[in-house]
């Protein structure tokens, strides 16, 4: 018996083996060795050079870089509790009228598309010159607007472009959690004499918590990093608009070559996304649910 | 379609008043919503069809104007340069078709690798017992919490220093052993298989391996597909990471590709129809994807992020 244990626990480590392999070098070697650049100067060229915390020093010096943090934090407010509402808004009603394959499979469209070509596709609708958007305000007698032209409306824009790639796909996590939620529940709520608003405050929403404590957990994460779309139309401007995080990152790191600069926001930025998700788990109250 | 029916009739009794006027009004905004889906949809089609030298005539056409296959011939590398230009191009050749087939190489591979290995760390933390077991898959679920932007400089460092820059093997190492997501979504649902057959196996003499081969492969179908489409779309939309190891044309992928050409424009003003038969080429999985195997696309999807 007890050599066939340890068999077991030898095949069970050859069978481990490639995925340990992948998990060590990508993810647990690379999060310790990003804080250990951060400690250096180094263009990759010549020598990492130790600086200390230099880094961290010139980041708290940095005005573009807190300029950055609060566009992010901006951007993250733009684009989550509207994309939030409306995702629950399709969700529901998909859930009361109309929850058909084809709806969810339309809505889900353009989840599916690279963000890249979501950024693409809206750079030219929302062309000044050549552009419908603004074809269609005109059309309705509303003034052309610059959108991402322009330094007020270019991260609200960004912002709009990720809530419609988002959207059908946060309704459709929803759209799940809510087909977990007994009839039952909705029945008596009747008898009782509720509405429609009232059973949605009192029954869907609290026992929806769980789902949505992950939802918005998980957007809220994928918010702080965007780039992609901002890589393809506005690429941090104009000015510095939507030099978001990320993107800042993106060029201390990968065009100015100060990856030691570019490690040390990183690392400035795992900590904040750390904090931001536990002060989330806290506010969700996640681990218990009403339905259990 | 059952299920469908299902899920509609769990309301039908609920109200009785079906066709209210707050039916009709949740209608129209589900119609409002679908039409804003679909509409840049087709905005990218229409000019991807349209002539480049007319599309100033009517921005607001809703359907293409002066209708041609040229764009596409153009972006597919099927014409010459000089005839490229004259018919609106940039003047970059462009090889959109390598991209495409290099987009194919690197999701299948990934798809492939990741599959294969994280089902066989999936059965061994699932089904073998081993000192360390709980703590291993502890540490690997906590890789779900690291995100992308940390592990970015270090594994563009590591992959520079393998001389692996431009070339497939880098496009594709770090997601091709495992994610931890791909494991932990195995081991949750190999959990729940029953132990007859497997048992039936090990009295028969199989190896371990082979019961994983011929018994657990088979029973984990459908979360191999699933975790298979969720893998799909993101490597196929994957940007960041091709955009810094694969900017050279014989390995660049669709993404990379598409946003390399809109900063490329020799000729002065932006390739628009050009730009966007690229962009529709790009489309083409998920909209196969959705008309062919929808339901289980949507239904995948759904249970990724329920888990």
């Amino acid at each position: 018996m007890r050599v066939r244990g340890r068999a077991e626990a030898l095949t069970a480590w050859v069978f481990i083996s490639a995925s340990l392999l992948g998990f060590a070098v990508f993810y647990a070697i690379p999060a310790i060795r990003n804080i250990a650049i951060s400690f250096t100067q180094w263009n990759m060229l010549s020598p990492a050079k130790p600086v200390g915390l230099k880094n961290y020093a010139l980041l708290l010096g940095d005005g573009v870089f807190w300029h950055a943090f609060k566009i992010t934090f901006f951007y993250v407010l733009y684009n989550i509790p509207l994309q939030t509402v409306v995702a629950l808004f399709l969700a529901v009603m998909m859930d009361r009228f109309a929850g058909s394959i084809v709806i969810r499979g339309v809505l889900i469209l353009p989840y599916l598309l690279p963000p890249v070509v979501v950024g693409l596709i809206w750079l030219w609708m929302l062309n000044p010159i050549l552009g419908i958007v603004d074809a269609f305000l005109k059309a309705v007698g509303l003034p052309a607007q610059p959108f991402l032209g322009s330094t007020a409306q270019a991260l609200p824009t960004i912002a709009g472009m990720n809530i419609w790639e988002y959207m059908g796909f946060t309704g459709i996590l929803f759209y799940a959690g809510l087909q977990t939620i007994p009839t039952s529940l909705y029945e008596a709520a009747q008898l009782d004499g509720a509405g429609e608003w009232k059973m949605f405050w009192r029954v869907t929403l609290p026992l929806l918590r769980p789902v949505t404590a992950f939802v918005v957990i998980t957007s809220v994460i994928g918010s702080f990093q965007v780039f992609d779309t901002i890589a393809v139309t506005t690429t941090g401007g104009p000015v510095n608009s939507t030099r978001v995080l990320v993107w800042y990152i993106y060029e201390q790191a990968f065009q100015q070559f100060k990856m030691g600069y570019g490690a040390a926001m990183a690392t400035f930025l795992f900590v904040l996304l750390g904090i931001v998700a536990l002060v989330q788990f806290r506010l969700f109250r996640t681990g218990s649910s009403e339905l259990a | 379609m059952a299920e469908t029916i299902d899920i509609e009739s769990r309301y039908a009794e609920r109200s009785p008043r079906s066709i209210s006027a707050g039916r009709v009004i949740v209608w129209i905004i589900l119609l409002f919503v679908i039409v804003l889906t679909l509409f840049p949809v087709w905005w990218v089609i229409r000019t991807a069809l349209s002539s480049s030298n007319l599309l100033f005539n009517d921005p607001k056409s809703l359907l293409p104007i002066g209708p041609t296959m040229q764009n596409f011939a153009r972006v597919l590398g099927l014409m010459s340069v000089n005839q490229a230009i004259a018919a609106g191009g940039s003047g970059t050749t462009f090889n959109f078709l390598v991209a495409l087939r290099n987009s194919f190489i690197v999701t299948g591979c990934i798809l492939v690798g990741q599959l294969f290995f994280s089902a066989l760390a999936a059965y061994a933390f699932a089904r073998l017992r081993f000192r360390g077991r709980e703590t291993v898959f502890f540490i690997f679920v906590t890789g779900l919490m690291v995100p992308g932007v940390v592990t970015l400089i270090p594994n563009f460092v590591l992959i520079h220093g393998l001389g692996w820059l431009n070339t497939f093997p880098g496009l594709i190492a770090p997601y091709f052993l495992m994610t931890p997501f791909a494991v932990f979504f195995l081991r949750q649902f190999m959990l729940g298989l029953p132990f007859e057959l497997e048992e039936a196996a090990i009295l028969d003499g199989a190896s371990r391996f082979a019961i994983f081969i011929k018994v657990i492969i088979p029973l984990s179908q459908t979360a191999l597909l699933t975790l298979a489409i969720v893998t799909f779309f993101q490597s196929w939309n994957n940007f960041l990471w091709p955009f810094l190891i694969g900017r050279s044309e014989s390995v660049r992928v669709l993404t990379a590709a598409l946003a390399i050409f809109q900063t490329q424009t020799p000729q002065g003003a932006p390739d628009w129809t050009g730009l966007m038969a690229g962009t529709a080429l790009s489309m083409v999985p998920s909209i196969l994807f959705l008309v062919f195997a929808g339901r289980r696309v949507v239904e995948s999807l759904q249970f990724s992020g329920l888990k």
